[in-house]
C-alpha cells in the first residue's frame, strides 16, 4: 500500500477503532464495569480524615470521632455509613446493614446534612426501622461529609485494620453487592 | 385503530426504503438508458416512503392530541391537563416519538430530492436516493424493533404521567424539529458525496448541486441551535446560554463542518479543486450528526440532555453508525484517490481564504470533538474520571475563532485565483481604522476588560467589512447613486446572502460580548425595597400565589421605576408541577431590543426577605437576532436562481472551465 | 422504567431535588467584594457533582451550597485560588474540576488543539506545494501572440 492509499484509509480506520471503543463502553455498561455516571472516591488508599461529631440528640448512642473508628478498626475492618431519614435508598440498604451489625461487623453511622436539608426525622426513622450503628455522629454542617468526599446518600466506606479507606459504595448496598463485593472484601481484610 | 394504522404505515415505509436502497442503485449501474426504468423507481419509492412516514407521524400526533392513554408512549409522556400545544409537541419530547420525527425528516429529504432534483442527471439522483434509502431503512428498522411508539398497554390508565415541565415551553417545544431538519438534512450532502464516489466523478456541477441542500440544512441547524440556546437563556434562570454540554457540542460539531462544507463546495464549483476534502467533509458532517444521535440515546454520555439509557438500543445505533460512517469512509478510501484536482489558485486569493476558513473551522470542530469524547475514552482506557468543562473549551476554541473572524472580513473582498492582499486591505482601511478607534475609546472610557472589548471590536469589524464588500460591489460613491441602486438590485442573491450572513455573525458576536460586561445584582428584598442594576431601578412589591393548568406556584412582582414613575412590572415565578413532582423557575425578561432586564426570585426566609437576582444584559437580544439573520442570509442565498436553474448540464467538452458568472 | 428515563430531557439542579434555578443566596456572599469575586471565579471552576455538567456557582443543590460556603471560608482564611481548588480536589478527585489538570492522562487532551492545528497547517502547506508542481504554462509573449493570431487566421 502506498503512503497515499494509507492516508485515504485513515478516516475509515479511525472510525472503526472508535466504534470498537464505543462498543467496549456499551458492553462495560451492561456488565457494570463501565459507569459513565459514577464518581470514584478520591480517598481510596488514604487514611480516615480526622473529625469529631456529637451524638444524635434524644437517642441513646454515643457520638463518633475518627479515633473511635481507628480504635475499632485495629481489631477488624469496619464500615462507615452516611445516611439520612429522607433518603429512600438508605431504607433499601437498611436490612443489609442490620444483618452486618448482627454478625458483629462494626457499622458506624454519620447522619448527613447538606446546606438545604436538615434531618429532624432521624430518631423516628431509627426507632421505626432499627439501629444498626455502633455509634452515630451528627454532621450538622455537612463539613465532615465534604472531608470524606461524600456527594449524596447513602455512601458506605470500608476501613481496614490500618485505618486506610479501602472501598466506597455510592448508593444502596443491595443484597447482590453485599454478597459479591462487600463480604469477600471484609473477609480478605480480616 | 389509529395507532395500528401508524404502526403499519411505518412498516410499509420500511419496505419502500428497502426498495429505494436497491433498485435505483442497480439501475444506475446499468447506465442511463438500460437502467432508466429501475432508476425511476427511486423517486416513486422515496415519495411513497415520505407519505407513509408522514402518515405514521400524524397517527402518533393524533394519539397525543386526543390523549389516547392506551398507547404506552402517550401514557408515559402526556397528561390530560396539559395544554394542547404541548400535547402536540410532546410527540417528539421523548425517545420513541423523536425517532419517528427523525425518520420523517429523512423521508422528507428523500422526497425533496425526488421532487426538486429534476435538474440532476438520472444516475446521480438514483444513487443519492439509494444512499438516503439505506439510511432510512436502518433507522426505520431501529425504530420498529427497539423504539416502537405505537405499543399499547392494557388496562388503559386513567391519566398519563405528564411531560417534564421544562419541555412545556414554546422554545423547547420547537427546538427539536429545527434541529433535526439540520442534523438529518446533512444526510443529503452525505448521499451526494457517496453517490459521487460511486460514480467516480466530482466536478463543478456536483459542487453546484450539493450546495443548496447543504445550505438548507445549515439554515435549519443554525435556527435549531439558536432556539435551544435561547430557551436555556430564559428558562434556566441565570442568563447563561451556552454551557459546552456534550449534547450541545454534538449539535455544534456538525454545524461547524457544515459551515466549512458550504464554503469548500464553492471552491469545487469554481476551480474543481478541494474535491477530496469536500467529499470527506460531506461524509464527516453527517457522521457527526449520527454520532450525536448515538451519544444522546445510548447512555454513555453523562448529560442532562441524554435520553434513554439503554445499552441495547445503543448497540443497535452503534451498528448503524459503523455501517454508515465506516462504509462511506471505506468507499472514500477506495474511490477518492482517483479524484484529481483540476484548477489552480494562489494561497492568497478568494479560494485561499476559503481554505483558511476550512482549516480553522475543521480545527475548532476537532478540538470540540476531542474535548467532548475525551472523558469517555479516558475512563475506558485509563479508568481516569475527568471533566472537560467550559473553561477548557473557551480557552481552546476562542483563539481559533479570532483569526477566523478577522479573515471573514477580508476574504470576500479578495478576487479569485490570485489576489493582491494589500489592495484588498487598502479597501478595508476605513473599516479597520474605525474598529481600532472604537477599541481604544472603549477600553479607555467604557470598560477595561479585554475579552469583551475584543468581541465588540471583532463584531464591528465584521459588520463594517460586510458593508465595505457591499459598497464595493455597487460601486458606492464612485458612480451615481441610481446606478448603485441598480447594481444592488442586480447583485446575485448568493452574494447578498453571504454579506447578510457574515454581518449577522458580527451582530451575534456583539450580543455575546455584551454578556461579558453584563452587571448583576443578587440581593435580599422585602416588599417596598428598591434596588438598581445597570441603569435601571426596581422596587420589589411582594409575592402572590398563582395557579396554572397543571402547576401551582408563586409570582414575585418587581416594578421598574424611571424618574419615579412606574414604567413596567416584571413577574418572575417559581412553579411546582405536582404530577412530575418537579419545580421550575420562570425568569421574567423585559427586552428593549437593545438590552434585556432579567429577573429571577429565589426563596423567602422566615423574616420575609426574598432572594432576588437581577441581570442587565446589554445587546443580549442581538445574539438571537444575529442567529436568525444568519439563517435569513442562508435563505436569501438559497433563493438564488442560479442554484436551481443554472445548474450546468454536464458538458461533453469538459476541457472548458465552467463559465461562472463574473463576481 | 426506560421510558421514564426517556422523558428526562432537562437540565441540572432540578434532578437534585431542589428548586430549579440557581440563586446564589446573598447571605452566602463574603463582605469583601474582591474576595467574593474570587469566590465566584473559583466556583465557576468547580463541578456540581449531583447535577449534570454545571458548576457549583450555577446550581442550587445542597452539596453545591456547602461547597460554595467552604470555598468562601477558605478564601476568607487567605488561601489562594489554586489552594482552594486543591482543597476540594483532594476530597473529590479531578472529576470536580471543570478544567482538567495537566497530567499524564490528560496530555493528549491539552495537546490536541495544537496537534490539530499543526496537522491542518501541514496539510494545507503540502496541498499548496503539490499544486505548485503543476506549473501553469508560461504566458505567451507579444511575438508569440501575434504568430498565433496569424496561424488562426489561416
Amino acid at each position: 500500500m502506498t503512503r497515499r492509499q494509507l492516508m485515504f484509509a485513515l478516516p475509515a480506520a479511525a472510525t472503526l477503532a472508535a466504534a470498537g471503543g464505543f462498543y467496549a463502553m456499551l458492553s462495560g455498561m451492561r456488565r457494570g464495569s463501565f459507569d459513565p455516571r459514577g464518581v470514584p472516591s478520591a480517598l481510596i488508599g488514604r487514611p480516615v480524615p480526622s473529625f469529631e461529631l456529637g451524638p444524635l440528640p434524644n437517642w441513646n448512642k454515643p457520638g463518633l470521632s475518627s479515633r473511635d473508628i481507628l480504635e475499632a478498626a485495629s481489631l477488624r475492618p469496619v464500615l462507615v455509613n452516611f445516611w439520612a431519614s429522607w433518603c429512600v435508598p438508605c431504607l433499601v440498604e437498611h436490612p443489609q446493614l442490620m444483618k452486618l451489625a448482627a454478625e458483629g461487623v462494626p457499622v458506624f453511622g454519620i447522619n448527613y446534612h447538606t446546606g438545604t436539608q436538615t434531618d429532624p426525622g432521624a430518631t423516628a426513622w431509627l426507632r421505626r426501622h432499627g439501629d444498626p450503628f455502633a455509634r452515630i455522629g451528627i454532621d450538622l454542617t455537612g463539613r465532615v461529609a465534604v472531608d470524606w468526599g461524600v456527594y449524596g446518600v447513602p455512601e458506605t466506606y470500608v476501613i481496614d485494620r490500618r485505618g486506610i479507606i479501602r472501598w466506597r459504595m455510592a448508593g444502596p448496598i443491595t443484597p447482590e453487592i453485599d454478597a459479591e463485593q462487600l463480604r469477600p472484601l471484609l473477609r480478605s481484610l480480616a | 385503530m389509529i395507532p395500528e394504522l401508524g404502526h403499519f404505515a411505518l412498516v410499509l415505509a420500511l419496505l419502500l426504503a428497502g426498495v429505494q436502497s436497491i433498485l435505483p442503485l442497480v439501475g444506475a449501474a446499468q447506465g442511463e438508458r438500460r437502467g432508466a426504468l429501475l432508476m425511476a423507481t427511486g423517486p416513486s419509492a422515496a415519495i411513497g416512503q415520505m407519505l407513509f412516514v408522514a402518515l405514521s407521524f400524524f397517527c402518533l400526533m393524533w394519539s397525543y392530541a386526543v390523549s389516547d392513554f392506551s398507547v404506552a408512549n402517550v401514557y408515559q409522556n402526556s397528561h390530560s391537563l396539559k395544554p394542547m400545544l404541548y400535547k402536540l409537541t410532546g410527540t417528539w419530547g421523548n425517545h420513541e416519538g423523536s425517532m419517528v420525527l427523525w425518520v420523517l425528516i429523512l423521508a422528507l429529504c428523500s422526497g425533496a430530492v425526488a421532487g426538486f432534483g429534476q435538474n440532476l442527471p438520472a444516475t446521480l439522483r438514483a444513487r443519492v436516493l439509494a444512499v438516503l434509502g439505506m439510511i432510512a431503512f436502518g433507522f426505520l428498522l431501529f425504530t420498529l424493533l427497539t423504539s416502537n411508539p405505537f405499543e399499547r398497554i392494557w388496562p388503559v390508565p386513567e391519566d398519563g404521567r405528564d411531560l417534564n415541565p421544562l419541555l412545556q415551553d414554546p422554545g423547547l417545544a420547537f427546538h427539536p424539529p429545527f434541529l433535526y431538519l439540520g442534523y438529518v438534512g446533512t444526510a443529503v450532502a452525505f448521499a451526494f458525496a457517496c453517490a459521487a464516489l460511486i460514480e467516480g466523478r466530482v466536478d463543478a456541477a456536483w459542487g453546484r448541486w450539493v450546495r443548496p441542500w447543504t445550505l438548507a440544512a445549515w439554515c435549519a441547524l443554525t435556527l435549531g441551535i439558536g432556539l435551544g440556546s435561547w430557551w436555556a437563556y430564559y428558562e434556566l434562570g441565570w442568563g447563561g446560554f451556552w454551557f459546552w454540554d456534550p449534547v450541545e457540542n454534538a449539535s455544534l460539531m456538525p454545524w461547524l463542518l457544515a459551515t466549512a462544507l458550504l464554503h469548500s463546495a464553492i471552491v469545487v464549483e469554481k476551480r474543481e479543486a478541494l474535491k477530496v476534502w469536500t467529499i470527506l467533509l460531506a461524509i464527516l458532517t453527517f457522521s457527526l450528526s449520527l454520532l450525536g444521535t448515538f451519544l444522546v440515546r445510548s447512555g454513555v454520555l453523562n448529560s442532562v440532555h441524554a435520553f434513554a439509557n439503554d445499552p441495547k438500543r445503543g448497540v443497535f445505533i452503534l451498528m448503524l453508525l459503523a455501517v454508515a460512517v465506516g462504509g462511506s469512509l471505506i468507499l472514500f478510501a477506495w474511490r477518492a484517490p482517483a479524484l484529481e484536482p483540476k484548477g489552480l489558485f494562489a494561497p492568497i486569493s478568494r479560494e485561499g481564504s476559503l481554505v483558511l476558513n476550512n482549516l480553522l473551522l475543521a480545527t475548532s470542530c476537532a478540538v470540540v470533538f476531542v474535548g467532548t469524547l475525551y472523558p469517555l475514552f479516558a475512563d475506558l482506557l485509563f479508568g481516569a474520571k475527568i471533566t472537560v468543562g467550559p473553561p477548557f473549551f473557551n480557552a481552546t476554541v476562542f483563539p481559533l475563532f479570532v483569526p477566523l473572524l478577522v479573515a471573514m472580513g477580508v476574504g470576500p473582498l479578495l478576487p479569485w485565483k490570485r489576489a493582491d492582499l494589500w489592495a484588498a486591505l487598502a479597501r478595508l482601511k476605513l473599516a479597520a481604522l474605525v474598529v481600532l478607534a472604537f477599541a481604544v475609546v472603549w477600553i479607555a472610557a467604557v470598560d477595561r476588560r479585554l475579552l469583551p472589548a475584543l468581541g465588540f471590536a471583532l463584531a464591528l469589524w465584521l459588520v463594517l467589512a460586510a458593508a465595505t464588500d457591499f459598497a464595493d460591489r455597487v460601486r458606492l460613491g464612485r458612480v451615481p447613486l441610481a446606478e448603485s441602486f441598480a447594481r444592488a438590485r442586480g447583485l446575485p442573491r448568493g452574494i447578498v446572502g453571504g454579506i447578510v450572513a457574515h454581518a449577522a455573525v458580527g451582530i451575534c458576536l456583539a450580543g455575546i460580548a455584551g454578556k461579558g460586561i453584563a452587571p448583576e445584582r443578587i440581593t435580599l428584598m422585602r416588599p417596598g425595597d428598591v434596588t438598581t442594576v445597570g441603569p435601571h431601578t426596581l422596587r420589589f412589591d411582594g409575592k402572590a400565589d398563582i395557579v396554572g393548568p397543571n402547576w401551582r406556584g408563586t409570582e414575585g412582582r418587581l416594578t421598574l421605576l424611571r424618574d419615579g414613575r412606574e414604567v413596567a412590572v416584571l413577574t418572575p415565578e417559581r412553579r411546582f408541577y405536582p404530577v412530575q413532582r418537579m419545580s421550575t423557575t420562570e425568569a421574567s425578561i423585559r427586552t428593549s431590543g437593545l438590552a434585556d432586564l432579567y429577573a429571577v426570585i429565589g426563596e423567602t426566609s422566615e423574616d420575609g426577605a426574598t432572594v432576588v437576582r437581577l441581570h442587565w444584559n446589554p445587546l443580549a437580544p442581538w445574539i438571537w437576532v444575529g442567529t436568525v439573520l444568519m439563517a435569513l442570509g442562508g435563505l436569501i442565498s438559497l433563493s438564488d436562481r442560479r442554484l436551481r436553474v443554472g445548474a450546468p448540464a454536464r458538458r461533453r467538452r469538459e476541457a472548458l472551465a465552467p463559465l461562472a458568472a463574473a463576481e | 422504567m426506560r421510558a421514564r428515563a426517556a422523558s428526562l430531557l432537562l437540565l441540572g439542579a432540578v434532578l437534585a431535588g431542589g428548586p430549579a434555578s440557581a440563586i446564589v443566596d446573598p447571605r452566602e456572599m463574603l463582605p469583601d467584594p474582591a474576595q467574593e469575586a474570587r469566590a465566584r471565579e473559583i466556583g465557576r471552576e468547580l463541578r456540581c457533582l449531583v447535577c449534570q455538567n454545571q458548576s457549583i456557582d450555577d446550581s442550587n443543590a445542597g452539596l453545591a451550597r456547602d461547597l460554595r460556603r467552604i470555598v468562601r471560608e477558605r478564601v476568607a482564611a487567605g488561601d489562594t485560588n489554586e489552594q482552594v481548588i486543591a482543597f476540594i480536589t483532594e476530597r473529590y478527585g479531578d472529576y470536580v474540576r471543570l478544567t482538567p489538570p495537566l497530567k499524564a492522562s490528560t496530555i493528549a487532551l491539552w495537546a490536541s488543539p495544537v496537534v490539530a492545528l499543526a496537522a491542518g497547517l501541514f496539510a494545507v502547506a503540502a496541498f499548496y506545494r503539490r499544486r505548485r508542481a503543476l506549473v501553469p504554462p508560461p504566458e505567451l509573449t507579444e511575438e508569440e501572440r501575434a504568430r498565433l493570431a496569424r496561424l488562426q487566421a489561416e
